[in-house]
């Protein structure tokens, strides 16, 4: 997309809803170098959301909006579940359709756009919960996998099913007691992304959305690297804080402490080594931009 | 006006592809363009349809009896004739790489039979409310249990409560017709929704029938994904804000309100398809001698059984009509009415168990004590024209005089 194609016809302009003429004059479609720095000082891409108060999920959302290398050519695939409510509300197009076919969807997607605008950046980016990334589209996770199809998966994972009201997922530890695991879960947290790299990503992460900075950096690297060499894995802790039986303002500290040493969300990273030259190669590129800016 | 094409579409007519076909105004290519006689299997003909059809994206599962048509579109895919080719890993999967790919913009094939269209099924009416034009065969099999890989169109049933358009094919020559012919109506920025094009597997897909074609080096202008009554997922359009609360969750008039008038929406975009639809495959019904006091109303391969019947009975001097039902959503229901209006007994032969056709013809005509559900066979097997002729001699009290229901 290019800019002009959001542009507002100047008789209509007065009756566009205000969020949209934000969008227009002050959101960061094709800024170079775009970031979660750009909260606050520019229009995000999320309007609202109708997720609970203090859901790290709304974190989530803000920081990757603004960490997508090029969000005016990104289309996003979501499914079904708390992140359902806020797509929405997104203003970069997005696909829902069914529960755990989000995968299946954005190979269509990715082949379509490949197809109809060869040589041009047409990013997919899917996100959605772990009931739909890893129970009941599984199947679809991996095999988009296998088939090396260049896009990136981000699974949100709240170790249940928050939207159904708490249901034991495959991403629950072993021994919670929820809906659906009434003697606590039997078995261990599904180690998928041990599982991603076995099964062809090129770039694995596991953390939290506790830091900004680094959920940037992790985006960035996975939609670049997607772009480029194939498909990328991120799977990241975001609390139900509800479930779990947290208070609002304890969603950062409940991240916190999730991804200490030893915890199920210490930061895990797997790169393939033509992704690992890949991003030096982009570093190196950066550093030289950098350079060149300054000297300029 | 029925069958428009868009400027982007008429700015390409003449032009040609990388293949070097040339896109043809759909009107020439149906109606005009000159036609050669073939002698192919349905499977054959669903890949020379598809060959002049600028499908950009099929994606293929295996099941019987779809499988050889499935493979074959994959070497038009390594001739350069479809723009990309994958296998899913289930029909679920597939049907749901295929909206994705109709999300993205592209013309979209594929083909299921049986178990694989109950797998697929939740993508159905979600294609339908996404408002999205692919096109898939469905090459009817058993779909009961113990397994069945046999001929036998009970998944039809299912489909017509999709909101899909559902045609049913009774020849190869309609299938060939009708694939090109269903992307045309389907994509009508007033229609826009999914197809189904059924037929009866293994009697249309693996028996040779002669066809004819039209000229190789013709094809269908490509589909132009801006004329869809929903914005195109390719960040080519503003992003809108779709809406200011998402309706799922919302227990309100407004929320029920929305989706039930984009159900009535769906389903009247079906509904006009008809006019698309008439002038393209001549009528809804196609209809012969409907003043006798006998008919047989069937669809798909009972119709040529159906014609096979008459042919006996009129050796007998018992004259009987027929009402060929060539699609089934839109459904012909007006036609239908007016078709057996003349009619005392009206016979439905059908390939499965319930008899589907027979209750959507009994829901629509007055009298329907008229209608004699049958006679049904189910799980592969096959209906003799004599089967058809000893119903109706038994419903008129007749002597039976065929061998079919005899035994030895």
């Amino acid at each position: 997309m290019s800019k002009e194609k959001i542009q507002i016809c100047p008789e209509f302009y007065d009756i566009m809803p205000p969020e949209y003429r934000d969008l227009v004059e002050q959101a960061t479609y094709g800024k170079e170098g775009r970031g979660w720095k750009d909260i606050g000082q520019s229009k995000e891409l999320i309007e609202s959301h109708s997720l609970c108060a203090g859901c790290p999920e709304s974190m989530a959302f803000r920081y990757i909006l603004a960490s997508l290398p090029n969000p005016e050519d990104t289309v996003m695939v979501g499914s079904t579940g708390c992140t359902s409510l806020v797509f929405p509300m997104v203003a970069v197009h997005n696909i829902h359709s069914l529960f755990g076919n989000q995968n299946a969807v954005a190979s269509g997607l990715k082949r379509a756009l490949s197809v109809r605008f060869p040589g041009r950046i047409k990013d997919v980016v899917v996100l959605a919960g772990d009931g739909a990334t890893v129970d009941i589209g599984l199947d679809m996770t991996l095999q988009a996998w296998f088939r090396q199809e260049k896009f990136t998966t981000i699974c949100f994972d709240n170790e249940l099913y928050a939207n159904t009201g708490g249901q034991e997922s495959g991403l629950m530890r072993k021994g919670f007691v929820a809906k659906m695991a009434p003697v606590g879960k039997t078995f261990d947290k599904v180690r998928l992304p041990e599982i991603a790299r076995e099964s062809g990503c090129a770039y694995v992460v596991n953390c939290t959305v506790s830091k900004p900075n680094l959920v940037e950096k992790v985006i960035r690297n996975a939609v670049l690297i997607a772009r480029e060499i194939g498909p990328t894995y991120l799977q990241l802790y975001t609390p139900c804080i509800l479930e779990i039986g947290k208070n609002s303002m304890e969603g950062l500290q409940e991240m916190r402490d999730s991804e200490k040493p030893g915890e199920r969300f210490r930061y895990y990273e797997y790169v393939t080594d033509s992704a690992k030259q890949f991003l030096a190669d982009l570093e190196a590129k950066d550093k030289q931009t950098a350079a060149t800016a300054i000297e300029a | 006006m029925a069958n428009e094409l868009s400027e982007v579409q008429r700015s390409l007519i003449g032009k040609q592809n990388k293949k070097g076909q040339t896109y043809t105004d759909p009107q020439h290519l149906f109606f005009e363009a000159p036609r050669t006689p073939a002698f192919f299997t349905g499977s054959e003909v669903i890949k020379e349809a598809i060959r002049r059809a600028s499908v950009d994206v099929m994606v293929a599962y295996p099941i019987t009896p779809q499988s050889e048509a499935a493979a074959l579109i994959g070497e038009l895919y390594a001739e350069g004739y479809v723009a990309d080719y994958m296998r899913g890993e289930s029909e679920f999967a597939v049907m749901g790489q295929c909206a994705g790919a109709a999300f993205g913009g592209a013309r979209v094939f594929t083909t299921t039979a049986g178990p694989g269209t109950m797998r697929a099924f939740e993508n159905f009416p979600m294609w339908v409310g996404s408002r999205l034009p692919i096109q898939v065969i469905v090459t009817c099999r058993g779909i009961n249990s113990p397994l069945s890989i046999q001929p036998d169109t009970l998944e039809m049933y299912f489909l017509l409560g999709t909101g899909m358009l559902v045609w049913h094919a009774e020849t190869a020559q309609d299938f060939f017709d009708w694939i090109l012919k269903g992307y045309i109506v389907a994509e009508q920025p007033d229609v826009h929704l999914p197809i189904a094009v059924c037929c009866d597997g293994f009697f249309v897909t693996h028996t040779k029938d002669t066809v004819l074609l039209t000229p190789p080096e013709m094809c269908l202008p490509p589909y132009d994904p801006y004329r869809s009554p929903v914005p195109c997922m390719d960040m080519e359009t503003p992003p809108v804000r779709m809406m200011r609360d998402p309706f799922v969750m919302k227990s309100n008039y407004i929320s029920y309100m929305t989706h039930a008038s984009w159900q009535e929406e769906t389903r009247g975009a079906c509904e006009r398809s008809r006019k698309h639809t008439i002038p393209m495959i001549g009528g809804l019904i196609e209809a012969e001698n409907t003043d006798a006091e006998i008919l047989i109303v069937a669809s798909g391969t009972a119709v040529s059984q159906g014609r096979e019947a008459i042919r006996l009975l009129e050796d007998e001097g018992i004259r009987v009509g027929l009402v060929k039902v060539k699609t089934l959503r839109p459904w012909p229901g007006q036609e239908i009415r007016e078709a057996t209006k003349n009619a005392k007994h009206i016979f439905v032969p059908e390939f499965n168990v319930i008899g589907w056709l027979a209750q959507e013809v009994k829901a629509t005509i007055p009298d329907n004590h008229r209608v004699i559900a049958g006679p049904h066979v189910a799980g592969g097997m096959t209906m003799p024209a004599e089967v058809i002729v000893e119903a109706i001699q038994k419903a008129l009290g007749r002597h039976v005089t065929t061998l079919a229901g005899r035994g030895s």
